[in-house]
């Protein structure tokens, strides 16, 4: 379904992708994992059309994404929740859910995907005529989710979902990505949180330093014990 | 001393600089750009309403229509011909762009009509006035309000209930948030240029309407307006817009009424010491922006 080839991006002065090469099947939940500046996020930023790449390939779909604006990215079915949620803070819940579903024009539709969203959060269904600003940071990351969801996304990219949350939304998030992936939404998923996001992923890919160390199966990285080579190793 | 008339100048001049205002943060809001060449949008409509009453005179209400359409569409010109092009590049790019378009259209006024002031047509309405419980009000003041408030409320509609006006305000919170929600860029900030060529339209009329007449530099005077009005509103909120154009109008008049013949002149200088004064205790303005209030938990 998407696939990466050999992609170089820079972030600032830095070279923070020194060719990378992923590939996400279609109902798959992939998470890339690695320390802070790995390139995980510079990755993410790439695919969703960001960041314009050096050199490489993205495609989507057999379709290349090189060049595209974020916002024809997103009409080709990737939807990308940024780390740090980025909700807008000074609309309401219910006009981010609505503006999360810009690319879909289908009024009762919309109504049908509320009452979906509101099965998945039914939080958000107390606060929607409240400010995105004023929610917690767990509602925060749930309404980030949701307004995603809203486009039908036929790819999913999380980049840290559970940053910054405490242990027990951590476990709610960790359950909803389980759910959406059950349903078949597929997902490429950025964590720190390296256990939980073993559990729960299809295939691993570990960056560091810009370029893919290792990958594999969740069994696969955890037999290796490439892991723990990365994060407690230090970096070469 | 306060009285009716007081009142009903105060709001008047009020109004204008609430719709200035605006005009200016609604692109600001989005591109952060301060555009510099707003004011010539209003010169604009008073060269099309001069050019129009000489070439064929048509109902009043016809040409300040057309007047209003030809801000509209500077504005978008301006934006899709200058703007865009250095959009990517840097803020300051932009921001001399906005001084570049402003010379040109000021230099292009003064070279092919008049460096001297051309009379610009008004309806007779404009210096007719009506009696209500024995106050002459002049009918000027009273389009002036009721355009603002129709303008005001329209506007809050269009930016509270349409996707286009929610996308608006989404793009001035966090704007490529609103890109990755599948918003083209382009299209949002078109759509804050033609809404700020309305504003800048519609006040033009009435600010052109004070003297009946219209020079090459009409527009440095609401340019300062409305950057003062934002400043003193706060310049990340639209309602902040509004609040600083009210004050700004509500201080200049009760200026104009509480200081003596002589310092009269020096109005202006007396209005800027009251700006200093509020931003010394709100240096965000009156009321604080969007974007700025993130809560994190």
């Amino acid at each position: 379904m998407l696939r990466v080839e050999n992609l170089q991006a820079s972030y600032g002065a830095i070279l923070a992708l020194k060719g990378i090469s992923i590939e996400v099947n279609e109902g798959e939940l992939v998470a890339l994992i690695g320390v802070n500046g790995a390139g995980k996020t510079t990755l993410l930023s790439t695919i969703a059309g960001i960041l314009r790449p050096i050199s490489g390939k993205i495609s989507f779909r057999g379709e290349s994404l090189i060049g595209k604006s974020p916002e024809d990215i997103v009409r080709k079915g990737i939807s990308l929740v940024p780390e740090g949620r980025d909700i807008f803070s000074s609309l309401t819940v219910e006009e981010n859910l609505r503006m999360g579903a810009f690319v879909r024009r289908d009024r009762l539709e919309y109504q049908r995907d509320l009452e979906k969203i509101f099965a998945l959060f039914p939080i958000l269904k107390q606060r929607l005529n409240q400010l995105g600003g004023t929610l917690s940071g767990g509602e925060q990351q749930q309404l980030a989710i949701a307004r995603a969801l809203m486009s039908h996304p036929s790819l999913l990219m999380l980049d840290e979902p559970s940053l910054g949350l405490a242990p027990a939304l951590v476990d709610q998030i960790f359950e909803l990505i389980t759910t959406l992936h059950q349903q078949g939404t597929t997902i490429l998923l950025v964590e720190q949180n390296v256990d939980r996001t073993l559990e729960i992923a299809d295939r691993v890919y570990l960056l560091q330093t810009g370029k893919v160390k290792f990958s594999g199966t969740a069994a696969e990285v955890r037999h290796q014990g490439e892991v723990e080579k990365v994060y407690l190793g230090g970096i070469e | 001393m306060l009285s009716v008339e007081f009142l009903l100048n105060a709001i008047t001049l009020g109004s204008l600089c609430a719709l200035l205002a605006l005009g200016l943060v609604i692109v600001y809001g989005i591109l952060k750009l301060v555009n510099f060449a707003y004011g010539e949008l209003i010169m604009i409509t008073g060269y099309t309403l001069y050019l129009l009453n000489s070439a064929a005179p048509l109902p009043w209400l016809v040409m300040a229509l057309i007047g209003v359409l030809v801000a509209m569409f500077t504005s978008y010109s301006t934006e899709l011909v200058a703007f865009r092009p250095v959009r990517t590049k840097s803020l300051t790019a932009m921001l001399i762009t906005s001084f570049a378009v402003s010379t040109l259209l000021q230099n292009a006024a003064l070279l092919l009509i008049s460096p001297r002031a051309r009379a610009v047509p008004l309806p007779k309405l404009f210096s007719a006035s009506v009696t209500i419980l024995g106050i002459a009000i002049p009918w000027r003041n009273i389009l002036t309000i009721l355009t603002s408030l129709i303008l005001l409320v329209g506007l809050t509609l269009l930016l509270k209930k349409t996707i286009l006006g929610i996308a608006l305000r989404a793009a001035a919170d966090n704007f490529q948030m609103t890109r990755l929600m599948g918003v083209p860029a382009n299209m949002v900030i078109s759509a804050a240029f033609v809404l700020s060529g309305l504003m800048a339209g519609i006040v033009g009329l009435f600010w052109v309407g004070r003297t009946a007449s219209v020079t090459p530099t009409i527009g440095g005077a609401p340019l300062l307006i409305a950057f003062v009005a934002t400043v003193i509103g706060g310049m990340n909120s639209l309602v902040g817009a509004v609040v600083g154009g009210y004050i700004y109008g509500v201080i200049f008049s009760f200026l104009g009424v509480m200081l003596p013949q002589s310092l009269l002149d020096y109005r202006e200088a007396f209005m800027f010491l009251v700006v200093i004064l509020i931003l010394l205790f709100r240096p965000e303005g009156l009321i604080r922006g969007a974007g700025t209030g993130e809560r994190v938990g």
